[in-house]
């Protein structure tokens, strides 16, 4: 994954791949400002956008600064919880309790970061599944949140209090603005010189330590920052859908973002956001059909991307392009 | 008689389903550490394995009428050579890669195997009777004990304590060992270590299951047993550190108990103690409290 020594021989080709990254960028935009108008399904196009960005927020954790948490549904699930809390039984306007459900995530990523880059690999794996695991038991038998039935019938309010929601084609403009703006704040963070030392992390861990980078704190910032982000991502799910529920923080749910994220491509910007398309439409598509088989086909998925698909299908797109690239200028 | 206020035989009672928890902590926690020490693969099937070989059992009643004894040999035979089949086609090709691979492409297989089985079985329980040599209790004046959970300790000591004699006390564990420690220079001494990796995933996959087995009288055989169990597992992992074998062993059982326990004293967090118990130890002695590494 030595992408900076690539980058700095080849700047004249990479602007011009950067001129095509913005164009698609555009595209799909102008595709998400306009999917209403051409009928796709608003509350759809909302799910998948809240589980792409839930995908995304791991990603930044997962690729660019390569820590693998397998307990990320904890953060996702509980801000869900706090939000459909703050909505149901303390009338809050929709960004508050999203904001309060943002927060709350952050915090408990906090405390989880803090016990869990205590060790590396697949150990950090482990520690956050476990403790993952206790927060659904928490959430299974604490009286907020409604036990096995969760919080259902959670209404989307005003937003500040003066533009109504309950409309979808409110709610997705909505939905839409805040996932454009987490996923330039998220470009922003790994562009930034903070981004640039979480990959020397990844890459090099004992050398970032040896430079006299305080290892440990960038891993606790990048934790918290996912870990709010992916927070946000289950507020806005609460909100879209209406309910929070035990499986929003079960660990089938982390393996979801990660198979997201693995299928989409790791460490790519947009990979997470086409991994979670694929995963929530197949959802959709095979959820009244087939029934268990569901999780026999995500577990097939798995595999094969682990043996044959590493770099997932945005990643090996972009190394096919590189490569042609090569040929070309070989000739 | 009482103990803190709560029955004598309650307590007595709930600490030892916490030791038969506990025993199957060790057993998986056990395999788990064989497996990533000479592969160096977190195995997330190790749950789904021990469900396959309480199903296992149970088919067998069921479908062929073979009995409890025979199954206990047979159905972790049979796990064993799922797990060599594992092996060959899928984690031989992880070896020269990030170990994280490993715990993801086997937890691609736990799913797989999980969801067949709730396809076929559906997600409620399947009752697998206790052995007639083992039903009911005998008084040991000072509590009943349950003949089964007695005999599930002690086939599990006696695993472990076999398994930890065959690694560290004899030529073939020698050779695993030096394995862990430098394939390469294994294989230059002519002991051919792609077949003892092999055989070495067979060997945890039979011991999972022969822990299913054990379990199938005492818990309902369900789908779904294995993956609410490998977390714990994972937590206990983490605790004991998977260095050393004797460790795993003991912080399995002593788990156990503490869990049993908190289910005596304060029912609500038995779910969760273990992994409190987890996150205290990682603020003490973040290797765990076996562990070597830093």
């Amino acid at each position: 994954m030595n992408n900076t020594v690539t980058q700095s021989v080849t700047k004249p080709r990479m602007t011009q791949a950067a001129k095509i990254t913005r164009i698609t960028y555009l595209a799909l935009l102008a595709l998400a400002l306009a999917a209403p108008a051409i009928g796709l399904y608003p509350v759809f196009v909302m799910k998948l956008l809240c589980f792409a960005l839930f995908a995304c927020a791991f990603n930044l954790l997962l690729g660019f600064t390569g820590l693998l948490s397998f307990g990320h549904a904890a953060f996702f699930g509980s801000a869900a919880y706090i939000t459909g809390w703050f909505v149901k039984s303390q009338n809050w306007t929709p960004e508050l309790a999203i904001l309060a459900g943002s927060l709350g995530a952050g915090l408990l990523g906090l405390v989880v970061g803090a016990v869990a880059i205590r060790r590396q690999g697949i150990y950090f794996a482990m520690i956050t599944l476990a403790i993952a695991q206790m927060v659904y038991f928490v959430c299974l038998q604490a009286s907020f949140t409604g036990g096995e039935d969760g919080l259902q019938g959670v209404s989307r309010g005003n937003l500040f209090g003066m533009i109504p929601l309950q409309s979808d084609t409110a709610m997705y403009y909505f939905v839409v603005a805040i996932f454009v703006l987490c996923f330039l704040f998220i470009s922003r963070i790994v562009h930034s010189p903070f981004g640039q030392v979480l990959k020397m992390i990844r890459e090099n861990e004992p050398r970032a330590i040896s430079l006299g980078y305080q290892v440990d704190r960038y891993k606790l910032l990048a934790f918290v920052l996912s870990s709010a982000l992916a927070g946000l991502a289950g507020s806005l799910k609460t909100l879209v859908m209406g309910f929070a529920t035990l499986s929003d923080v079960h660990w089938s749910m982390s393996g979801e973002v990660i198979l997201m994220t693995l299928l989409g491509g790791v460490g790519t910007f947009f990979g997470p956001v086409f991994g979670a398309g694929i995963v929530i439409s197949l959802q959709n598509l095979l959820a009244d059909k087939v029934g268990s088989w569901v999780t026999v086909i995500i577990g097939v998925i798995f595999v094969v991307c682990v043996l044959a698909f590493r770099k997932g299908i945005v990643g090996e797109l972009q190394a096919w392009l590189e490569r042609r690239r090569a040929a070309a200028k070989a000739h | 008689m009482e103990i803190f206020g709560i029955p004598h035989q309650a307590f007595l009672g709930q600490l030892m389903l916490g030791l038969v928890n506990g025993a199957f902590y060790a057993m998986l926690s056990l395999g788990l550490a064989v497996i990533f020490g000479l592969l160096g693969v977190v195995n997330f099937a190790h749950g789904a394995l021990y469900m396959l070989g309480a199903f296992a059992a149970w088919i067998m009643l069921d479908k062929f009428g073979i009995n409890y004894w025979f199954a206990l040999v047979l159905a972790p035979l049979a796990v064993g050579a799922f797990g060599v089949v594992i092996e060959r086609l899928f984690l031989k090709h992880l070896y020269k890669l990030d170990p994280l691979y490993g715990l993801l492409l086997t937890f691609g297989l736990a799913l797989i195997v999980e969801g067949v089985f709730r396809e076929l079985y559906g997600a409620s329980g399947q009752s697998y009777p206790v052995p007639e040599l083992l039903s009911g209790a005998t008084n040991l004046g000072f509590m009943v004990l349950p003949n089964y959970r007695a005999w599930v300790v002690l086939v599990s000591l006696v695993v472990c304590l076999g398994t930890w004699f065959i690694i560290e006390r004899t030529p073939l564990g020698a050779n695993l060992r030096a394995g862990t420690e430098n394939a390469a220079l294994v294989q230059t001494f002519g002991i051919n270590v792609p077949m003892m990796v092999m055989l070495t995933y067979g060997a945890g996959a039979a011991l999972a299951a022969l822990a299913g087995v054990l379990a199938a009288p005492i818990i309902q055989v369900n789908p779904l047993m294995g993956s609410n169990l490998i977390i714990v597992v994972f937590a206990v992992v983490v605790i004991g550190g998977m260095g050393s074998i004797l460790g795993s062993v003991i912080t399995g059982l002593a788990l156990g108990l503490v869990e049993g326990m908190t289910r005596v004293f304060y029912p609500e967090a038995s779910n969760i103690v273990v992994f409190v118990v987890m996150v205290l130890v990682l603020m003490v002695r973040p290797a765990g409290l076996f562990g070597k590494e830093a």
